[in-house]
C-alpha cells in the first residue's frame, strides 16, 4: 500500500512538471482521468510509459500502455506495483 | 491661374481638397473637438493649415519631403497634418509614447526634413540626434524656451500668412508614411499616396454615406491606419471629429461615458477596445443611442465579446473592415446585430471593396478554385507605393501579373459564394506540428468559448526542443482561474488532440502593441524566457 502511494507521488510529480506546469498539485487527483480526458495525449502518455520503465525498472508491453493501465494515477500506480511484484 | 486651371485643380481629388471643400461649404461647423472639449471650425482649421503650409514652404519644404510628427493627438496635430499636406509634403506620425531610439530610427530612416513635436519630444530627440536635428523643428504647446534658428514655436508658425495657392497635389504625391513593426523588428515605412488614401475614403463615402451631422470618433492613434478613415472621411463630409486622448482610449468606463456625452454617431476602433467596452463600460446604464455605425478592424473580433457588445448596443450597424496598412480596408462585411446564441465562429471578412480587386493564389501562384484556401492578393488604387527604401521587401511584396501590380497580404483566405472571403489566418500564424497544419487563431477562437477566459493569445515556439510547442497565454475572466487540467480537458473537447496547447500560462493582461493588437513577439519572447528558466533550451532537458 505504502509502495503504491510512493509510486503515485513520483508519477504525479513527473506529470505535473512535464505536462502541467503552473497547475496546483491538488488538482491532479488520484482518479483525474488523464488519457480519456485529453490531459495527456498519445505522445505524453508514451513519455509517462518511458518514465515508469526507467524509474521503476519495469518493462511495459505495447498492449499494456493503453487506457486500462494509464488513465489515472490510481491505475498507473496499481499497474506499476503489480509489475514490480511479478518481477 | 486661369478659371480653367482653377477648376481643374479643384477637381483633383486630394486629402486637402476634402478640407478645402468642407471649409467652403461649412465654414462655421465644428471640424475637430479636442479631448478637453475645445472646438475648431472648418474655416479655422483650413486657414491655420494654410499658415503651416506657408511656413513649411518658407523653410524650403517641398513636394515629397517628409515631415515627422511626435505629438499626442489634438486639433493642433491635425492642423499640422493638413498643413504638411497643403505644402505637398508627406507626414510621418509616430507613437508618442515610443522610446526615443525607435522614434529617431524612424525619422532618420525616411530622412524627415522637419519635425512637429512638443518640449518633451524635443528633449527626447535631442538625446538621439545630438546636434544633427533636422533644420526645422516646431514646438507645439508651451515650453518653447529653446526657440532658436531652427526651432520654432507653434505661435510663430501660425503667425505666417496663409498660403493662398489652390491645392495642386497630384494623385501620386506621397501623403504619409506609416511605420509598421515588421516581423524582423525593424520598422518598415509603408508609403501611401494621395490616391491610395482618397480611393479608400471615396469608397467609404459611397458605402457608408456619412453627413455633416455625424460625429466621428478618433480613437486610433495617427500612426495607425484606422486614423485615415476617422480623419478624412469625417473632414470630407463636414462632420465633426472627436479626438479620444491616448489615456481615455484605454479606459473603458470613461470611454463609454465619452461616447454617450459626445453623442457620437460613428465609432471605429480595434475589436480589443470594443470588447473592453462591452465588459467594463457599464454600457447598460448609458444612453449611446446616437451611435449609428460601429466599424472595427485590425484583428479578429472574438464572437463572445461581439455578442456581448451587440446585446448591449443593439441599435447601430456593425461593419467588419479588413485590410493591411499596405492597402487599407480591402474587404468588408456587415455583421448582424443579433448574433445567434450558439455562434462561436468569427464572421467572414466579406467581399472585396469595389475599388479593390482580389486574387487568391496557392503557393505556386496558381488561382485556387472557389472554396479553397489560398493567399489573398489585392490590386487597385489603394495599394501602397512600396516600403520606404526597402528594395528587397518591395520585390517580395508585389506580384506582377497581366500588367497589374498585386500586393500579397500574407493572409490566408477562402472564398464562399454567399459570404465573400473567410479569414483563415496569417501565413505567419500557421505552424506545423506532428505533420498537421495548425492555425493558432483557431486555438484562440476555441479558448474564447471557455466561460472563464477573457483573453487568449496563442504562440508556437521551438524553444525548449525541436518540437513545436504551443503555449496559450490567458487572462481569466473571474477567480478562481481555471486550472491547467481543466483547460486541457476543455481543449480536448473543443479541438483535435494535435491542437491542444502544451502549456497554459495565466497572466494579468496580454501584452499589446502600440496599435492595441496582441503583441505576439513579446509573448514568444516570454516562451523562450520560460524555457530558459526551466533549463529546456539546447537539449538540456
Amino acid at each position: 500500500m505504502e509502495q503504491t502511494q510512493n509510486i503515485k507521488e513520483q508519477v504525479r510529480q513527473f506529470i505535473l512538471k512535464e505536462f502541467l506546469p503552473g497547475e496546483s498539485p491538488a488538482n491532479l487527483t488520484d482518479d483525474t482521468p488523464l488519457r480519456t480526458s485529453g490531459v495527456l495525449d498519445s505522445m505524453a502518455t508514451l513519455q509517462v510509459v518511458t518514465f515508469v520503465e526507467e524509474h521503476f525498472g519495469i518493462e511495459v508491453e505495447a498492449h499494456e500502455a493503453g487506457v486500462d493501465n494509464f488513465d489515472s494515477l490510481n491505475s498507473i500506480a496499481a499497474f506499476v506495483a503489480q509489475k514490480k511484484a511479478n518481477k | 491661374m486661369s478659371v480653367m486651371e482653377i477648376s481643374k485643380a479643384a477637381q483633383t481629388i486630394s486629402l486637402t481638397a476634402y478640407l478645402e471643400a468642407s471649409a467652403e461649404r461649412f465654414p462655421q461647423r465644428t471640424a475637430i473637438v479636442d479631448p478637453d472639449g475645445g472646438l475648431l471650425s472648418y474655416q479655422d482649421l483650413n486657414e491655420r493649415a494654410a499658415r503651416v503650409a506657408n511656413f513649411l514652404k518658407e523653410r524650403g519644404i517641398a513636394a515629397g519631403d517628409r515631415v515627422g510628427l511626435l505629438l499626442p493627438k489634438s486639433s493642433v496635430t491635425l492642423t499640422a497634418i493638413f498643413g504638411i499636406l497643403k505644402a505637398r509634403a508627406a507626414y510621418v506620425p509616430v507613437d508618442y509614447s515610443a522610446p526615443g531610439a525607435r522614434v529617431a530610427s524612424i525619422f532618420k530612416d525616411c530622412e524627415v526634413r522637419a519635425i512637429f513635436t512638443d518640449s518633451a519630444g524635443l528633449g527626447l530627440l535631442e538625446k538621439e540626434y545630438g546636434s544633427s536635428l533636422p533644420e526645422t523643428v516646431v514646438i507645439c504647446g508651451g515650453g518653447t524656451a529653446s526657440v532658436n534658428g531652427s526651432v520654432f514655436s507653434w505661435d510663430a508658425v501660425l503667425g505666417h500668412p496663409p498660403l493662398r495657392e489652390t491645392s495642386v497635389a497630384t494623385p501620386q504625391d506621397l501623403a504619409y508614411i506609416l511605420y509598421t513593426s515588421g516581423s524582423t523588428g525593424l520598422p518598415k515605412g509603408v508609403m501611401l499616396s494621395q490616391e491610395n488614401a482618397t480611393s479608400f475614403v471615396d469608397w467609404c463615402s459611397s458605402v457608408f454615406s456619412p453627413t455633416e451631422h455625424d460625429r466621428f470618433s478618433s480613437h486610433a492613434p495617427f500612426h495607425f491606419d484606422l486614423s485615415i478613415l476617422d480623419i478624412y472621411l469625417s473632414i470630407k463630409h463636414g462632420a465633426s471629429l472627436h479626438i479620444v486622448s491616448e489615456e481615455l482610449g484605454k479606459n473603458p468606463r470613461e470611454l463609454a461615458q465619452f461616447i454617450a456625452d459626445r453623442r457620437l454617431t460613428i465609432w471605429y476602433s480595434t475589436p480589443s477596445i470594443l470588447a473592453l467596452l462591452a465588459q467594463f463600460g457599464n454600457l447598460s446604464a448609458l444612453d449611446c443611442s446616437s451611435l449609428r455605425m460601429v466599424f472595427f478592424a485590425g484583428e479578429v473580433f472574438p464572437v463572445r465579446h461581439l455578442k456581448a457588445l451587440t446585446g448591449l448596443w443593439p441599435h447601430p450597424r456593425y461593419f467588419n473592415l479588413y485590410g493591411p496598412t499596405e492597402t487599407n480596408v480591402c474587404t468588408f462585411a456587415e455583421v448582424p446585430s443579433s448574433i445567434p446564441e450558439d455562434r462561436t465562429e468569427p464572421y467572414p471578412i466579406g467581399p472585396a471593396c469595389s475599388h479593390c480587386a482580389p486574387l487568391v493564389l496557392d503557393p505556386e501562384k496558381v488561382v485556387v478554385r472557389a472554396g479553397e484556401e489560398g493567399l489573398l492578393y489585392i490590386s487597385g488604387p489603394s495599394v501602397f507605393q512600396g516600403y520606404w527604401n526597402r528594395p528587397k521587401e518591395n520585390a517580395a511584396a508585389f506580384l506582377e501579373r497581366n500588367g497589374t501590380r498585386w500586393y500579397c497580404t500574407g493572409d490566408v483566405v477562402r472564398e464562399e459564394s454567399q459570404e465573400g472571403f473567410i479569414y483563415v489566418g496569417r501565413r505567419d500564424r500557421m505552424v506545423k506540428r506532428r505533420g498537421y497544419r495548425i492555425e493558432l487563431d483557431d486555438i484562440e477562437c476555441a479558448l474564447y468559448r471557455h466561460p472563464g477566459i477573457r483573453e487568449a493569445g496563442v504562440v508556437a515556439s521551438l524553444a525548449g526542443g525541436e518540437h513545436t510547442k504551443i503555449v496559450a497565454y490567458l487572462v481569466a475572466g473571474s477567480e478562481p482561474k481555471p486550472g491547467v487540467i481543466a483547460m486541457k480537458m476543455f481543449c480536448s473537447q473543443n479541438l483535435p488532440a494535435y491542437m491542444n496547447p502544451d502549456s497554459f500560462v495565466f497572466v494579468e493582461a496580454l501584452p499589446r502593441t502600440s496599435t492595441n493588437k496582441i503583441d505576439y513577439r513579446s509573448l514568444l519572447a516570454s516562451v523562450t524566457e520560460l524555457a530558459l528558466s526551466q533549463g529546456q533550451v539546447n537539449g538540456q532537458k
